[in-house]
């Protein structure tokens, strides 16, 4: 039998990324996995978790595991913040015992990261794709230290075709996105998004990749503020962009 | 809670700050962090994770069994001939220490480095009634001459040059010297010698309490810590209650832990253990001994199951040295003596939501403090639950933020989580935003949505996915 994935989209790709999703289908179908889409998926909760908000939080995770509590198989998404609040939180948000609880975490044991579920479950490193340009990796918050994926995405990287990945110097320093963080302490967040701008335009690279809606949003609103030539991908992007172009 | 303050401005604080206050603080902190990752390669990454892991154990033991290992230590102090104070509040902390200078006619104060006394506010307390208080560290005598308090709880004078240092004391001290570490120390050296001399008191702080001995320990690198507590006649030492530990076993493992996550040593320059006054009449030291447990709303986050790890704290500053807002924005931005990730969690814990509500919402959650922690504190799931705190409310403290956000982030959750009312809403942003939509960006939005535009572009809203999966599959059935 084919192996499922469930697609969880996120509301943040849902809404700014809709290449990135597309691309992930395709991508996902190639490889030979069966890809489904739960359409009442909505928000996992996040940012109400993240600002405090555990009552709507919870709602929340509710009715997201409403959804995806009935499915079956491997639950993906291109987002490692989101997989990182499902797995991690989502658990703390339900009193132990409960059958809620019990769900979440059944749930998050098969809910998994893009370059989590195709390196770890898939075993997967070379995905087939072209991408002849200088690259350089930013590596996600929540999807280094939550989810512990520090090596995935670049051994995916690479293993594309004609693909120079230069590293970054502040690979693992936080982009300064925190999502409500960037409209609180808005000064500070676009300090930290100007240098983390400059160490990617010293590498040289064409295209910085990372792995999470928020933090793209955030690098590419920088790069293009900053009038840069340098292009923010996410890492579906590139195994997905075959024709050779960023 | 117990003091009234006035509320911290995290963000006015930090567009106060002069604009090579990120760079200098970045050069200091990646070199205690360059030594630090030094030493625990060469300790191995698999023994260091288990140093870790039994540090965080023993604190964790320490402070679930709080009472037992405080009456212990007690006990030993008393049985040292020391004397124990109690102290609730920073207010009564200061009130024991003033009660004791004037009982001996103290005029002067030498003072070792102590994150307590920055708590407390002791100087000020202290100058208030007279009495000159020296602070003897060389970094916290810098910040003093200054006249403001520590911008890093381990390295207080980190994010000052050499230049600027000896400008100080040439305008301060009138003293002219090179602008060279050894010089600069040595004029503070010379002029520090006298004080100790002539001060009627001597006061530290403490970085463990070992119960089973009542033994205080601090760690320090520069020889002030001895003469403020040898030389003078008197020695107070200030101890938070989170400090103690039960015995000399645990010691070995923590002082491993806070040398190499501190200041990237294997150990200190010194590391000194007072056990009370002299026994007899040979032994040499203050003739008195003092110590002042400090509470300080400490057993109230004692309280709080979700939050009471912030009392494993050993004070090593790592996770400021790593942090990305505390690289950003410097110490004193936090608006109290506690700055970076750790500080976020002591301060709006002991100062409550009311003065220190904005503190929790400081970080990006990045995570990076977690990792660093010698005692794996979950500082970033603290964090979550003090934000809960603030906007929601808990059974420590009632919600400080406006009703108005807790309404709004209701009404957010209904339409994010009832699928018809979120699509609908997705189509109508993405009508609404086609005046300000240029290339797939909007340069400008309305507040509060124009603190994210002033830095950046906002990406234009294209919820196309949905309809794209949903022609596809009618393109494919038959």
């Amino acid at each position: 039998m084919a192996i499922q994935a469930q697609l969880f989209i996120t509301c943040l790709a849902e809404q700014f990324f809709p290449g990135v999703l597309q691309g992930m289908v395709g991508l996902l179908e190639r490889l030979g996995v069966q890809v489904a889409f739960p359409e009442e998926q909505t928000c996992c909760g996040q940012p109400f978790f993240n600002s405090g908000y555990q009552t709507e939080a919870r709602e929340l995770a509710r009715k997201w595991l409403e959804t995806f509590g009935r499915t079956h198989g491997f639950i993906v998404s291109p987002s490692g913040s989101c997989v990182d609040m499902v797995c991690h939180h989502y658990p703390h948000l339900f009193p132990p015992g409960t059958p809620e609880h019990r769900l979440a975490e059944e749930t998050a044991a098969r809910t998994f990261e893009l370059t989590q579920f195709l390196v770890r479950q898939l075993k997967m490193t070379d995905v087939g794709a072209r991408f002849p340009h200088k690259v350089t990796y930013h590596a996600s918050c929540h999807l280094l230290r939550g989810l512990g994926v520090r090596e995935e995405p670049k051994a995916l990287l690479q293993n594309v075709r004609g693909l120079e990945l230069v590293p970054l110097s502040t690979e693992e320093t936080c982009c300064g996105f925190g999502g409500t963080f960037s409209v609180i302490y808005p000064e500070v967040s676009q300090a930290m998004m100007e240098a983390k701008v400059q160490s990617i335009e010293a590498t040289g690279a064409e295209v910085v990749v990372a792995c999470d809606a928020g933090c793209l949003m955030n690098i590419a609103g920088g790069l293009r503020k900053a009038n840069s030539t340098v292009k923010a991908m996410h890492l579906i992007d590139v195994l997905t962009a075959d024709r050779g172009t960023p | 809670m117990s003091q009234t303050t006035a509320p911290i401005d995290f963000r006015a604080n930090a567009q106060r700050i002069p604009p090579k206050m990120a760079a200098s603080v970045q050069k200091a902190t990646a070199k205690f962090l360059g030594n630090r990752a030094a030493l625990v390669e060469a300790l191995g990454n698999d023994l260091w994770q288990t140093l870790r892991q039994a540090g965080h154990d023993l604190r964790l033991h320490a402070i679930t069994h709080l009472d037992h290992y405080l009456e212990q230590a007690e006990r030993a102090v008393t049985a040292a001939g020391g004397h124990v104070h109690w102290a609730p509040d920073a207010a009564e902390a200061n009130r024991i220490v003033l009660t004791i200078a004037r009982r001996h006619g103290v005029k002067k104060v030498v003072k070792s480095k102590s994150m307590a006394t920055e708590e407390t506010g002791l100087n000020h307390a202290m100058e208030a009634e007279g009495i000159q208080v020296i602070e003897t560290d060389l970094g916290e005598y810098i910040v003093q001459l200054l006249g403001v308090g520590p911008a890093h709880i381990v390295v207080p004078a980190f994010h000052l040059s050499k230049e600027e240092i000896a400008d100080l004391f040439r305008e301060k001290l009138g003293v002219v010297a090179d602008a060279e570490a050894e010089r600069l120390t040595q004029v503070a050296r010379v002029k520090l010698r006298e004080e100790f001399l002539t001060a009627g008191l001597g006061i530290s702080g403490g970085n463990f309490l070992i119960a089973e001995t009542g033994t205080v320990v601090t760690v320090t690198n520069e020889g002030n810590g001895r003469m403020c507590t040898t030389i003078p006649p008197v020695h107070v030492a200030i101890v938070g209650i989170d400090k103690v530990v039960p015995d000399w076993e645990s010691l070995t493992v923590l002082l491993k832990l806070l040398a190499r996550s501190a200041t990237g040593q294997k150990i200190t320059c010194y590391t000194s253990f007072i056990s009370g006054p002299p026994r007899s009449p040979s032994e040499t030291g203050p003739r008195e001994f003092h110590l002042v447990l400090l509470d300080n709303g400490r057993s109230r986050i004692l309280g709080s199951p979700e939050t009471r790890e912030t009392l494993l704290c050993i004070r090593c500053g790592a996770c400021l040295n790593i942090c990305p807002v505390f690289n950003t924005v410097g110490g004193y931005t936090y608006g109290y003596p506690i700055s970076g990730p750790t500080g976020m969690l002591f301060a709006s814990q002991i100062l409550g939501m009311q003065a220190a509500g904005g503190l929790p919402f400081a970080s990006t959650l990045c995570g990076a403090c977690n990792d660093i922690c010698p005692v794996k504190i979950p500082i970033t799931d603290i964090l979550l639950h003090l934000r809960h705190r603030v906007v929601e409310g808990d059974e420590q403290e009632g919600a400080v933020a406006p009703a108005i956000l807790r309404a709004g982030a209701k009404a957010g959750s209904v339409a994010l989580r009832t699928p018809w009312l979120y699509r609908l809403g997705s189509t109508m942003l993405k009508w609404l935003q086609a005046p300000l939509a240029r290339d797939g960006w909007i340069s400008t939005l309305p507040p509060p949505l124009n603190r994210w535009t002033m830095a950046r572009p906002f990406p234009a809203f294209a919820p196309d996915f949905r309809g794209w999966w949903r022609s596809r599959g009618r393109g494919r059935q038959p």
